[in-house]
This record gives structure tokens, sequence and C-alpha cells, in this order.
């Protein structure tokens, strides 16, 4: 490379010393001692304490309410970004300021404000609940959190590769006889695809891991409506250590291995761009 | 992965819009009644999933005048919340931003290997749930924890103590100003300094009057954008901040115990303060996206 060129600037001993230190203190020697802590118990044991009934309930919840988030944030964040990038109407510039508006507040303050929504007799609820639909300390109600949260991801991901689609090839399309359902299907769609799945990926990662918007919204109801980290702030408070470091390593080796699969998609993805 | 990426301004970009209702180009647009059909889902979706929480907050502060609102905020356990908020936040930003201006100089005027597993490596809180984030510093500082009992022999408290929630938001808040940082950096690259450097400047010099400039609004970015969580973080604080009413509350912590004491009107007083924080955010961020996509095109 251009090693003999960069040599000539100073500082990368002390940055790079300053960066590697910094990196260990804050997050290497923390995560390791978490890991270190989780091998003290037998392994025997430590499946035990990470499959309990409540625990693979929890999982589940996370799982299934992370999952429909991210469903609804792949339909409707898809739905924002085509608008916002093909349309120009009233509202519209309204709608492309706040969209990152979930990433910009406070977790605990989305889970407040949507509890109130859809409790029995907020602006919401109280025409939904007669309907039958719950959202307030209901399963549903996470979900709700969840979409909510992982918005932004969904669209931002989609937006530049809408911008950069070109345009001539759905005018092609469109000459040789194509009609515009058709030119959608087999030309569009296919291109947003990756980036749509990304975004998906991103907003469910980001869904598994939640907490503060889901502990005003859910009730927190062991086997009901309890998610994966609320069991471990449970467990913490009955001092059971060894019981909420088993779920935490169940659920830190989740999030890499999706963390590997996000990054293997994003490479998919900008090669098909190009 | 925690944050989404930037929007990307749209004006001057798509410039086919006006072009479109041409006969030529009807086959690339939808038929109109699609086309509202769409527009008319975007917009409801947004009206009750992101403008109905939003004014919630302010109506459901307000629910008892005024008067309750001023009070709730001017309680003294509010305003140690806002204090507690504030310290932490003067703290862990600029920590993070020394932090990333070394971590982006090192990466982006240096070649070395490791280097993308360096970059993976600073991204990695944003994938680790605040929670298990907390119980991290739990397991080292804690009582139980490995540095526990050598920290409680010279009495001095980590958790359930600022000192812990200092750390868990620095964490948590990590990787913002590097992720902002690095790309900007190796964008405007090194001539400029090597210029400098043959002028006769120092390589503090350089950095200061050379570099800073050429960065300062990325590094904004990205401080803003740190702030932010820094203030809201609510799950790996809640995890080491032991609740101690006055003493280790933040403001979202404060925001969940008056809402568990059923004051809801001064737990979204408190709330309140946090939407200010994230509109704030959000214009500055918005405001500073337009600028970049006027420089791009000019």
């Amino acid at each position: 490379m251009a090693d003999k060129k960069f040599n000539a600037l100073p500082g990368f001993g002390l940055t790079m010393g300053f960066t590697l230190f910094y990196l260990s203190a804050i997050v290497l020697i923390p995560l390791a001692a978490l890991v270190c802590r989780a091998f003290g118990v037998s392994w025997a044991e430590f499946w035990r304490l990470a499959t309990t009934p409540r625990a693979l309930a929890a999982y589940r919840l996370s799982l299934e309410t992370s999952l429909l988030a991210a469903v609804a944030n792949a339909l409707f964040g898809s739905l924002l970004a085509w608008v916002l990038v093909r349309y120009r109407f009233p509202g519209r510039r309204l709608i492309a300021a706040i969209v990152d508006f979930p990433f910009a507040l406070p977790t605990a303050v989305a889970g407040l404000t949507l509890a109130s929504l859809f409790a029995a007799d907020g602006w919401l609820g109280r025409f939904l609940t007669p309907l039958g639909i719950k959202g307030a300390f209901t399963p549903l109600g996470v979900v709700i959190a969840l979409t909510f949260v992982g918005l932004p991801f969904a669209v931002r991901t989609l937006e530049p590769v809408l911008l950069n689609l070109e345009r001539e090839v759905e005018e092609v399309a469109a000459t040789l006889g194509a009609g515009r359902l058709r030119t959608f299907v087999s030309i569009v769609a296919p291109a947003l695809f990756p980036a749509v799945l990304t975004g998906f990926a991103l907003a469910f990662a980001r869904a598994i891991g939640e907490y503060g918007s889901i502990v005003f919204i859910s009730g927190n109801l062991p086997f009901k409506t309890e998610i994966a980290p609320f069991l471990i702030v449970t467990r913490l408070e009955e001092y059971d250590y060894a019981g909420a470091i088993a779920l935490a390593v169940v659920l830190l080796v989740f999030s890499f291995l999706l963390l590997a699969g996000i990054n293997l998609l994003e490479q998919w993805a900008s090669r098909l761009q190009r | 992965m925690g944050q989404p990426p930037p929007a990307v301004e749209e004006s001057g970009v798509v410039t086919n819009h006006k072009s479109a209702k041409q006969p030529s180009q009807r086959g690339t647009e939808e038929p109109p009644l699609v086309k509202w059909l769409l527009i008319l889902v975007a917009l409801g979706f947004c009206f009750v999933f992101l403008l109905l929480p939003l004014a919630n907050v302010f109506v459901q502060a307000l629910s008892k005048g005024w008067a309750y609102y001023a009070a709730a905020l001017s309680s003294p356990d509010s305003l140690a919340a806002i204090g507690l908020t504030l310290l932490v936040a003067a703290i862990s930003v600029p920590l993070n931003v020394l932090f990333g201006l070394a971590a982006a100089w090192a990466i982006a005027k240096f070649e070395f290997t490791g280097k993308s597993m360096l970059i993976t490596l600073i991204d990695l809180p944003f994938s680790i749930s605040p929670v298990v984030a907390g119980l991290m510093f739990v397991v080292l500082f804690g009582l139980q924890g490995l540095l526990g009992p050598w920290l409680d022999a010279r009495d001095l408290k980590v958790i359930f103590a600022v000192p812990g929630i200092v750390l868990v938001t620095v964490f948590v808040t990590f990787p913002f100003v590097a992720r902002e940082l690095i790309p900007v950096m190796q964008a405007t690259g090194s001539e400029q300094e090597q210029a400098a450097l043959t002028l006769g400047a120092n390589g503090w010099q350089t950095f200061w009057h050379v570099t800073l400039p050429s960065v300062k609004w990325g590094l904004l970015y990205g401080i803003i954008l740190c702030n932010a969580r820094a203030m809201g973080e609510f799950g790996a604080v809640s995890v080491v901040s032991g609740h101690i009413t006055g003493k280790t509350d933040t403001m979202p912590l404060r925001v969940e115990k008056l809402y568990n004491e059923y004051d809801a009107p001064a737990a979204f007083a408190v709330a309140s303060l946090l939407v200010v924080l994230a509109l704030l955010t959000l214009a500055i961020k918005i405001f500073m996206e337009r600028r970049q996509a006027r420089k791009e095109l000019s």
C-alpha cells in the first residue's frame, strides 16, 4: 500500500495506542468478564439456567414479536421510502423529517407515550379496545413498540437504493410494452429486494435487544408478555447472577450471529447494486 | 446497528418528477389511483405512528395544567435527575469525541493489518442489547463481580452510583462519533496534512488547523447523535443505577419511576423535556444533511 507516503504523518502510535486502550477498557474487558463468568458454571448448569421454561417463553416472545415488527417495518418502511422518493405531495417534507423521530426519541419516552395511546382510555385504545384490539399490556403492544423503534432502519436503508435506481430501465420496460405492474414485479422489486431484506434484518436485530420501550407497554407478565431482556433484569433483581448471565450469553450469541448475517447481506446487496 | 443510515437529501437528485407527467414517461408512473392510495396509507401510518405519540406526550404532560407541569419539573427529585443526565452526557460525550478523533486518525490516515477487524469491534456496542451491556459492568464492578471486593475494600462505588452510569453510557454511545468521523477523514485524504507538515507545522498544529476544520461537520453530526443517546439511554443505565431517588435517577429513569408511582402527568412532564431534546436533535440532523446535500451538488 501507500505505507511510505503515510508514514510522513505523525501520531500513529499515540492514536492507535489510545484507540486500543479505550476499546479494551470500555468494550472488550467488560465483554470478556461476562463471558468468563458464564464459563464459571458447568455446561450442564449453564444449559439448565438458559433453558428454564420461563426463559424459553421469553426467547420465544422476543423472537416472534421482533419478527412481526421487522415484517411490519419492511412493509411500511418500503412504502414510506417509495412514497418519499417517487412522489410529490402535501406533507412530504414533514414525513421526511419525522421518519427519524423514533431514532432520536429516548426509548423510555416512546414506550410511555405508546402505552398511553393504546391504553383502554387512550386516543387510539378507546376506539380499538371495543373492537377487541388490545394494544397495551399484550404481545401486540410489544410488536407496536418494536415497530416504532425499528421504522427508521427500514426506511433509511431502502431510500438511497431507490434514489439510485435507474429510471431508464423502467422506461425501456414500458416502451417494450410492459405494464406498470409487470415492470414493478420483474424490474423494480428484484433490484430493491436486498435492501429491503437488509432493512428487515437491521430492524430485527434492533428489536431483539430492545428494552426501554417495552417495559411500559408490555406489562411484563411471565410466560405471557415478558421479553428476554426483561427476564435478565428480573434475574438480576433477584440476585440470581448466574441466571442473568446465562440468558445474557444466549442473547449475545444470537446478536453476533445476526450481525454476521447482516454483514453478509450488505456485501450481497452492494454487489448487486454494481 | 444502533443507528439507521443517514437520510439522503432528495432535492435535485430526482429531477424527473415534473417530466413524469409528460406522455413519454407515463409508463414509469403508477396509475393516479394507486399513487394516491399509497400516499394516503403512508400519511395515515405516519399520523398514527409518529405524530400521535409525539402530540400525546405534550397533551398528557399538560393534562393537569401548567402549574402542575411546572411543579413536576421543578421538584427536587426531577431537578436532580435533570442534573445527573446533564452531568453524565457532559462526561461521556467528550470521552467518546476524544476516542472518535483518535480512532479516525489512526484508521483513516494509516494502513495496517486488521483494520476492518478494528472497525467491526468499534461498532460492536450497537449490536449488544443495552440490558446485556449493563450486566457486563455489573459483572465487572458489582459486589459479586470480579473487581467488586477490591473496590469495596477501598470504599469505591461504581455500580449503583454515578461512575457506573457514566461507564455504561460511554459504552452504549461508544461508536457514534468514530463511525461518523472515519468515512469523513478517509474521504478528505491526507495531502493537506502532508503539505502542512512540509511547510513546517508540527503534528498538533496540523491537526488543529488542517484536519479538524475539514471534518468539523462530521464531528458535530456524531456529537449530536452521541448526545441524544447519552441523555436518553434507559436499559443499560437502569441495570446499573440502583434507582436511588434524587441520587442515581437519570431523566429516563425518573420518567419510569413517576409512571410506576401513578403520577402519569409528572412522568409525561419529564418525558416532554426528552421529546424537546429529540426534536432539537432531529432539527440539527436535518439541517446538516441538507447542507451536505447542497455541498455535494455544487
